[in-house]
This record gives structure tokens, C-alpha cells and sequence, in this order.
């Protein structure tokens, strides 16, 4: 059978399994669903008082939510080195600047790809702000408590996902994936 | 313990709330733990191949249905412990509240990046860490993203988040049944959406 650590690819029920596990754990022993978006907030709030500290004196927003390392922000450099080592150990290494995919639509323009990687983000996460969650927060931790907030942005961020994707990459792009 | 005394006319002159200096840091149990619960997420989402590019838009373009199939597992596992878990009085419900202008604006800017960026927060970490370097530039926009939000967020929690605000609501609100019965049943009606999928023949 081989070590599974070792393999590239586990069943995705499996590895929602997993995660559904680990969110009981996290539930448990840190009082924190897991979530991504948090960290970022309090990166943002850190980096922003490096930078203009009056600015960020005079942010009431800033006021409220401290800039600070906190669990999520762990998580995230957690989440990293996690995937950095699952790959590593089996080999499955990525080294890319430009995804194969993309750049069967949209060229191999490094910069093209590193733009729309920096709007999409941006605005996702500004998105993901105003909604209090993202994949992790709301699609997985928020829906699995039922919550309606969680359920009404999952299935409208997917939904557009869905639209966008077929916008950009078009029918013919279903054949290339 | 002496420079106690000092302290009271510093704070008065301040009269904005203190915006510390040095950025405060979380007790070294909590942040070792968070980096502990991060590896085992990272380390799933990339032996579930959700962090690749190919699987995010396979996803999105409806031909891949990886992402779905380990979020729904992972919602139905989460969602049976966690309430089993809470009834037996050992974890706290955290809620998100629901706040339609904001969850629906939120939801329709937050598809369109995905889409744009294809790796969503979580598993952009994930990318970055298994070597799609495009997701670096992923990382300053989130960062950026964030920012404008907390810019934003005075007006936005004036004029926005009161439309539709309709407090920490679940599905234990909207259908006043027994909560285990509730439970059980969103779980099964998940696990034949699962089944639909793999029938269907989503990869």
C-alpha cells in the first residue's frame, strides 16, 4: 500500500473527513472555527500602522479590531508550511508562475496573470470582509452551524464564481480542464 | 508597578482609544496551536489537490466537482460532531450574523474574484506553499483587499450592514423542529447531493 503520507492525492472524502474533524477540534480546544479571513484583517491593520500610523490612529475601524498575531494568523502561515510539506514528501510540487490553463486563454504574460491574480484577491477579499467569512469561515465552519448568513454567501459566491469562470474561460475552456 | 500612578493623566490625554505601538501578540499557546490546526488544513487541502489551479476552475467551469465533494464531506462531518458536541455542552456555537445587504454584496464580489484569482483565501496559503508563485501577488491583494475594507468600513457598517440585518440566524429559526432532527436530516439531504455528484459522474 505504501505510506500515505507519501501518495499525491487523497479521496476528497477523506480529506473533507479531515477537515470536518478538525473543525470539531478547533470548536474545542481554541473556541475558533476555522477561518482564513481574520488573519488577513489583522495583517492589514498591522501593516497599515507600520506604515501610516496616524492614518491608521484616526481609522475608527482600527480602533475596534487591534492589530495583533493571533490564532488565525498561525493558521495561515500553518496552512503554508502544511501544504508545503504534503508536496514536498510526495513529489508534487507545482513551480509555476503562470497556470497551464490560464495561459492556454490568456497567454503566458507573467504580468497578466499577476494582475488578475492581485484584483481577484483584492476584491475577494474585500468581499469576504464585508460578508464576515470566506470559503473557510462561511463555506465550511458557518454552513456546517447552519447559520443563514453562511449559506445565502456560499451558494451566491459560487454562483457567480460559476458565471464568471464560463465568462472568461468559455464553453471551449470545459474541454482544456 | 510604581509607574501605575503615572498612567491615568497619559490615558486622558489620549483621548482616542490607544492604538498600541508594538503589535500585540496572542499568548504562545494559542498561536503554537493555531499553527498547529493550519499545518493539518494545509496539509489536507493540498492531498486533496483543492489548492490546484486546474481543480479550482475544473470546479468552477462545473466539469470537476473535487472542491464540492470535500467541502460537503467536510460540512457533514463538522456539522453532526459539532452539534452533538454543543448539546453535550463542550464547544460554543460561533455564528456569523446575517446580514443580507452584506452577505449578498459580499457573496456576488467575492465569486468574482475567486474566479479571477481561482485559489480562494485558504487554499491560495496552500498554492503558495505547494509552488504556484502567482498566488504571492494573490497574497499583497488580499492584504490590499483587506485595507480598503477597514477604510470603507465606517461607512459600510453605517449605510450597509442595518439593511436586512436580522441578527445570529440559523436554520434552527427559520424551521422551529427539533434541533437533532434538523441536524440529521440537512446532513442526509448533503450526503444524497454527494451521491448525485459521484452518480452523475462528476470527477
Amino acid at each position: 500500500m505504501g505510506n500515505p503520507f507519501l501518495k499525491k492525492q487523497w479521496s476528497p472524502y477523506l480529506v473533507g473527513l479531515g477537515i470536518g474533524v478538525l473543525s470539531w477540534f478547533a470548536f474545542a480546544t481554541a473556541d475558533h472555527p476555522l477561518g482564513i479571513t481574520t488573519a488577513f484583517e489583522h495583517g492589514a491593520a498591522m501593516i497599515g500602522q507600520a506604515i501610516a500610523p496616524t492614518l491608521a490612529e484616526n481609522n475608527e475601524y482600527f480602533s475596534e479590531e487591534t492589530p495583533k498575531i493571533s490564532w488565525e494568523t498561525m493558521l495561515v502561515v500553518g496552512v503554508f508550511f502544511g501544504a508545503l510539506m504534503s508536496s514536498a514528501w510526495s513529489g508534487d510540487r507545482e513551480k509555476t508562475v503562470v497556470p497551464a490553463i490560464w495561459e492556454q486563454r490568456f497567454g503566458p504574460s507573467v504580468a497578466g496573470r499577476l494582475t488578475a491574480a492581485f484584483f481577484g484577491a483584492g476584491l475577494m477579499m474585500f468581499g469576504a470582509r464585508l460578508a464576515q467569512g470566506c470559503t473557510s469561515g462561511h463555506g465550511i465552519s458557518g454552513t456546517l452551524q447552519l447559520a443563514a448568513s453562511s449559506w445565502v454567501f456560499s451558494i451566491l459566491f459560487f454562483g457567480t464564481g460559476i458565471i464568471t469562470a464560463l465568462l472568461m474561460y468559455g464553453r471551449k475552456g470545459v474541454t482544456h480542464v | 508597578m510604581a509607574t501605575i500612578t503615572e498612567q491615568p493623566p497619559e490615558t486622558k490625554a489620549k483621548a482616542s482609544p490607544p492604538v498600541n505601538s508594538q503589535p500585540e501578540a496572542a499568548p504562545g499557546k494559542t498561536l503554537v496551536l493555531g499553527a498547529v490546526f493550519g499545518l493539518i488544513f494545509g496539509f489536507l487541502l493540498q492531498k486533496g489537490g483543492v489548492a490546484k489551479f486546474h481543480v479550482l476552475i475544473g470546479q468552477l467551469m462545473l466539469v470537476d466537482f473535487t472542491v464540492l465533494k470535500v467541502m460537503l464531506s467536510a460540512v457533514v462531518v463538522g456539522a453532526l460532531g459539532i452539534h452533538f458536541m454543543h448539546r453535550a455542552g463542550l464547544v460554543e456555537l460561533h455564528i456569523k450574523p446575517t446580514r443580507y445587504a452584506s452577505n449578498i454584496i459580499g457573496g456576488l464580489l467575492f465569486g468574482v474574484g475567486f474566479a479571477l484569482s481561482a485559489y480562494c483565501p485558504g487554499t491560495g496559503a496552500a498554492a503558495l506553499g505547494q509552488g504556484n508563485y502567482d498566488a504571492i501577488a494573490m497574497m499583497i491583494g488580499m492584504i490590499g483587499g483587506s485595507y480598503l475594507f477597514a477604510e470603507a468600513s465606517g461607512w459600510i457598517g453605517r449605510h450597509i450592514d442595518p439593511i436586512g440585518d436580522r441578527g445570529k440566524l440559523t436554520l434552527h429559526d427559520v424551521i422551529p423542529v427539533n434541533r437533532t432532527g434538523l441536524v440529521v436530516a440537512f446532513a442526509a439531504v448533503l450526503v444524497i447531493v454527494l451521491v448525485a455528484i459521484e452518480t452523475l459522474g462528476g470527477r
